[in-house]
């Protein structure tokens, strides 16, 4: 065994439930299902103003540094914004620009991009693979575009690229959408000579607070479910009664409780910088990933009929879920670097 | 009393009673007396009436002084379920006189609930006791009871109104287990072994004075003890690759040969799931620190079945050809329970108990549903009906 376990605090302090409760509110305002479904129907009229209300909150400067315009706070924090924000199936830069791309620059020692990222006048996007796990060549498809300033790998090196060419691509999840990406002719500058590091730290931050979006996800489909199923009648009866539906949500229940501490632990020692993180990430997700999906397919069958409509808010979560277990490393692929870590390899 | 003072209590204790030239019995019996066994319990029955959370410094220093136990995994009954009812629904009488040789493990006590006609529906049991002076008389049939072999004691469930609906005509007793009318019988399993025993009640005696709680209130005090066996269950505190993946991840890095993607995508599975559960019992502990109950409790133990029976599983399958071998058939009668016996076979047939025992997972999954959930209670169409009226 390499690490050891972290002895953390896995309860929510003050500061997280405060601010749990702030982005709550400008999410229920903005994030309307009528809202979400216009994104998939060529009308985005929520993207824009939900980040100015992230911005209005402070939230883009949340991982950056006080010395930079920002708030200096932890990854803990960082992970309630995500899983609200997985709740509402919330459109936002928040993931890949002011988590991965944040903690890519800070571990480069950049003092040029963070002050703007903190103040919420530009964003940024690591442009590797949407579901890379570790440092990999640059990217022509990914997400958290349009983005001001691209973080471009190059070998081991980085480039700021501005003034790329982005054509968004019809994705699975239009709520984190996909764009392909033309480099030619854009400006570059050097930000690091090796900066594989570096972009592994942001890999690993994103993927570790990402489950935290995933239990918001998760969590939001187990409680809809739930009151719909206390609410819908047939057969003369409530169906939340019957017990092949009870069993069903019994077991949802425990895992979205487990998902919900296996989150909360990653972010723990994320914030901590704790010599475990790798291992906690790793299993958060593998564990959010699936649970986060288990739950929104669970939702979409025990709604019925209603569940499979574009009315119902179900399928927006259900399609953030699927994507978002590719992203930034597969179940699977988080499963393989366990094993690694945890010296149980094939 | 701070904690200062508690550790010049533990202090004064070793004093005037050094472990190293104390009988052991007598050092339990000061222990006991000093408020020192379990802090949390009254002055005068073994505590002092701190917080349960200071317990830990006591077993910590008497244990760096050397001094002896009261061997917890064999009176695992007494001090987990017997003991904290005694204390709820107990007289002072009957607190004095059970509560000090229960802790020194001087009396072994068992638990008479279960019944071969009530295992899930524990309220329907049939076991009856009728009074006959001052005396109760009892006769009936219980079963899955660990250690009975053993027991001096047994808190027992009767059924004393059988015109009353089915939970309004029990009753809770403590039944001394050397009475004439008591037979105990191994009940062997399908591991070979006979953890359990089953015991026949024929005509044995229990003075009304060994009664707790009032008749007709024995429902309400049984569930003192079982919500007392969930907390048992649920908020442990475990290391990492705990429980039954300690064994496969062992033979996965001694025996490269017979590893299989199959098998390696199982055996990550499991890791994840143990240490997921890990870290659900360390937020579970936390919050019970905290004074927030965390629900997480009754959903821990069906997690915990599933992640035994699968990972022993596993356990089998990998080890292929080896996986066929089985230590031993003969019917032994173990001291305590043991979920992990010598060979993956062993542990593969006895997981299969941990959906059953301490409520199965089909019940457990409609308490979760019920209490924490809100969903509709299942039917309960015997719940007003007097229990000789019931089909059985």
């Amino acid at each position: 065994m390499t690490t050891a376990p972290a002895d953390v605090s896995l309860l929510a302090d003050d500061v997280e439930t405060d601010l749990r409760a702030s982005v709550r509110k400008v999410l229920d305002k903005h994030c309307t299902p009528e809202a979400l479904n216009g994104l998939y129907d060529g009308r985005d009229e929520v993207t824009g103003p939900l980040w100015s209300a992230f911005v209005e909150l402070g939230l883009p400067g949340l991982l950056v540094p006080e010395s930079l315009g920002g708030a200096g706070a932890s990854a803990r924090e960082a992970a309630a914004v995500l899983e609200e924000s997985g709740r509402a199936a919330a459109p936002s830069p928040f993931l890949t620009s002011s988590v991965v791309a944040t903690t890519v620059l800070t571990a480069l020692g950049d003092t040029e991009i963070l002050p703007a990222l903190a103040a919420g006048e530009q964003t940024a996007a690591l442009l590797v693979r949407p579901t890379a796990l570790r440092h990999g060549p640059a990217a022509r498809t990914t997400v958290g575009l349009p983005a001001d300033v691209l973080l471009v790998p190059e070998g081991d090196a980085l480039y700021a690229v501005r003034g790329a060419r982005v054509t968004p691509v019809s994705s699975l999840d239009m709520t984190r959408p996909l764009a392909e990406v033309d480099l030619t002719g854009a400006e570059r500058t050097l930000l690091a000579e090796d900066a594989t590091a570096a972009v592994d730290a942001g890999l690993l931050m994103g993927a570790g607070l990402l489950a935290s979006e995933q239990v918001g996800i998760a969590r939001w489909a187990l409680e809809t479910t739930i009151a719909y199923l206390k609410e819908r009648r047939q057969f003369g009866r409530v169906v939340g009664g019957f017990q092949a539906l009870k069993h069903r949500l019994a077991d949802l229940y425990a895992e979205v409780e487990q998902a919900d501490a296996a989150a909360r632990y990653a972010a723990a020692t994320l914030a901590l910088g704790d010599t475990d993180a790798p291992v906690a990430v790793a299993v958060a997700g593998s564990f959010c990933g699936e649970a986060a999906v288990h739950a929104a397919e669970e939702a979409v069958q025990l709604h019925g009929g209603i569940g499979m409509t574009w009315e119902h808010p179900a399928h927006l979560h259900l399609k953030r879920a699927k994507a978002d277990a590719l992203l930034l490393g597969s179940p699977e692929a988080h499963r393989a670097a366990l094993a690694v870590l945890v010296d149980l390899e094939a | 009393m701070d904690e200062t003072e508690l550790r010049q209590r533990v202090e004064t204790l070793l004093a005037e009673h050094p472990p190293e030239a104390t009988d052991r019995l007598d050092f339990l019996h000061a222990r006991f007396d000093a408020g020192l066994a379990w802090v949390h319990f009254p002055e005068g029955l073994g505590g002092l009436g701190l917080p349960r959370g200071m317990q830990p410094l006591v077993d910590k220093a008497l244990y760096r002084a050397g001094a002896p136990d009261n061997d917890p995994r064999k009176i695992g009954i007494g001090l987990g379920m017997a003991a904290p009812t005694i204390l709820a629904f107990g007289t002072d009488e009957q607190k004095q006189r059970y509560l000090r040789p229960l802790w020194c493990g001087e009396e072994v006590w068992c638990q008479l609930f279960s019944e071969p006609g009530a295992g899930s529906d524990l309220a329907g049991l049939a076991t009856r006791a009728v009074l006959d002076g001052d005396t109760w008389i009892v006769n009936g049939q219980k079963v899955w009871t660990s250690s009975a072999h053993l027991a001096d004691r047994a808190i027992l469930l009767v059924r004393t109104d059988p015109d009353q609906p089915k939970h309004a005509g029990l009753s809770y007793f403590v039944l001394d287990m050397h009475d004439p009318g008591v037979e105990v019988r191994p009940l062997r399993q399908i591991t070979g072994e006979a953890e359990f025993n089953e015991v026949f009640l024929t005509d044995a005696r229990i003075p009304d004075g060994d009664r707790l709680g009032d008749v007709g209130a024995g429902w309400q005090v049984a569930n003192a003890t079982l919500s007392n066996e969930r907390v048992a269950i649920g908020g442990g505190a475990f290391p990492r690759e705990f429980g039954m993946v300690t064994s496969v991840a062992r033979t996965w890095r001694e025996r490269p040969d017979l590893r299989t993607p199959s098998t390696h995508e199982r055996l990550l599975r499991g890791w994840i799931d143990t240490e997921v559960a890990r870290i659900t019992a360390t937020r579970l502990r936390q919050k019970m620190a905290a004074g927030v109950p965390g629900p997480e409790g009754s959903a821990m133990k069906l997690s915990f079945a599933r992640i035994n029976q699968q990972l022993s599983a596993l356990e089998v399958d990998l080890l292929g050809d080896d996986g066929l071998r089985y230590e031993s058939w003969e019917m032994r009668r173990p001291t305590h329970v043991d979920f992990f016996g010598k060979d993956a076979g062993y542990r593969y047939l006895r997981a299969k108990g941990n959906s059953i025992e301490g409520g199965t997972s089909e019940v457990l999954r409609n308490v979760v549903s019920e209490r924490v959930l809100g969903l509709p209670s299942e039917p309960r169409v015997d719940k007003d009906v007097p229990w000789k009226d019931l089909p059985r």
